[in-house]
């Protein structure tokens, strides 16, 4: 695997999780309240997000690929911290499981409590403006993770064509099944996605702040495996730690066998 | 205007900064030590590595912690 696949697939993947966030979204504005207006907003948020891409997208071209790789290297590096943190505390059962079905069910029931409202073309404002929201919100990162990691790789081109061929993949499935997208494994896919954020991270932030990987662009091959070895260590640590599910089901394991001998 | 202010910067907060602020903070120093470290004859690639091995465990054990 190149370092052209390993950006194609962490934008992918990165994207996949943006896009089905977004979807659930657009589903709950649609369901509950009104598919014009949903669809309106999702229209407008993507017109908007199109400008920002024209805007940025030759700005960020321009910039010095020392100080934008050290820039985004730190973003990146502190995005994937957190994606890895919030992934490895899911996955010891320290943290509730991302539940995208009951997430669209809360979003459901609080679109449905709204007052109905009609502004100028738009049938219902409440579901243009959750619709509009949600997928401007999740699309900036899409944008951001797009512009940066071409940019970084000089390849905005391939960038772009893998974040939007996750948006058309997601948002096409979405429209097939007209429900919230809950058979996605988003909790690994977040997992994975930590991952690659953390590893470009690293490489970019310390190629900007002018050390030099052994092995150039092929370290970036070492360091994802290894990042990916160290947070499954740190996932068994943690289930075994107080709190976690190794040890909540330890317990019930060991109340079972207390009960049957009883 | 105030909450507005307030808000917006709330919502940039939550989008660089996240959960647990020591991670960005650790990010920083890690890679300003990079910087310190690439300017003598010593490789500074093996830093920010570093920075993780610590960062992650001990947010973890903040996170963990909190719940």
């Amino acid at each position: 695997m190149g370092s052209s696949s390993a950006l194609f697939i962490a934008v992918f993947l990165a994207c996949v999780v943006e896009a089905v966030e977004a979807t659930t979204i657009v589903l709950a504005a649609g369901t509950a309240r009104d598919w014009r207006s949903a669809t309106s907003g999702m229209a407008g948020a993507l017109a908007v997000l199109a400008i920002i891409v024209a805007a940025l997208g030759p700005a960020v071209s321009a910039l010095p690929l020392r100080g934008l790789r050290l820039v985004v290297g730190a973003l990146l590096l502190v995005f994937g911290l957190q994606w890895l943190r919030k992934a490895i505390l899911r996955a010891s059962g320290h943290k509730a499981l991302h539940d995208e079905e009951k997430i669209f069910a809360q979003q459901l029931a609080a679109a449905s409590a709204q007052a109905r409202r009609q502004a100028g073309l738009v049938p219902d404002w409440y579901g243009f403006t959750l619709s509009f929201k949600g997928v401007l919100l999740e699309g900036l990162e899409v944008v951001f993770i797009v512009l940066t990691f071409g940019a970084n790789q000089h390849d905005i081109g391939l960038a772009a064509i893998a974040g939007a061929a996750a948006v058309v993949v997601v948002a096409g499935a979405g429209v097939a099944v007209r429900s919230p997208l809950s058979r996605v494994p988003e909790n690994s896919l977040k997992f994975i996605v930590g991952i690659m954020l953390t590893a470009f991270g690293a490489f970019w932030g310390a190629e900007g702040a002018g050390a030099h990987w052994p092995g150039s662009d092929a370290a970036l091959l070492a360091l994802i495996p290894a990042i990916a070895a160290f947070a499954l260590a740190l996932v068994t640590v943690m289930r075994r730690s107080p709190g976690g599910s190794g040890r909540q089901q330890a317990a019930v394991a060991a109340a079972a066998t207390a009960g049957e001998r009883s | 205007m105030v909450r507005r202010i307030k808000a917006f910067g709330a919502f940039w907060y939550d989008f660089v900064i996240g959960d647990d602020w020591l991670v960005a903070a650790g990010v920083v120093i890690a890679l300003a030590l990079t910087y310190a470290l690439s300017r003598t004859t010593v490789p500074a690639w093996w830093l920010l590595p570093l920075a993780l091995a610590v960062l992650l465990p001990v947010s973890l054990w903040r996170g963990a912690r909190k719940r």
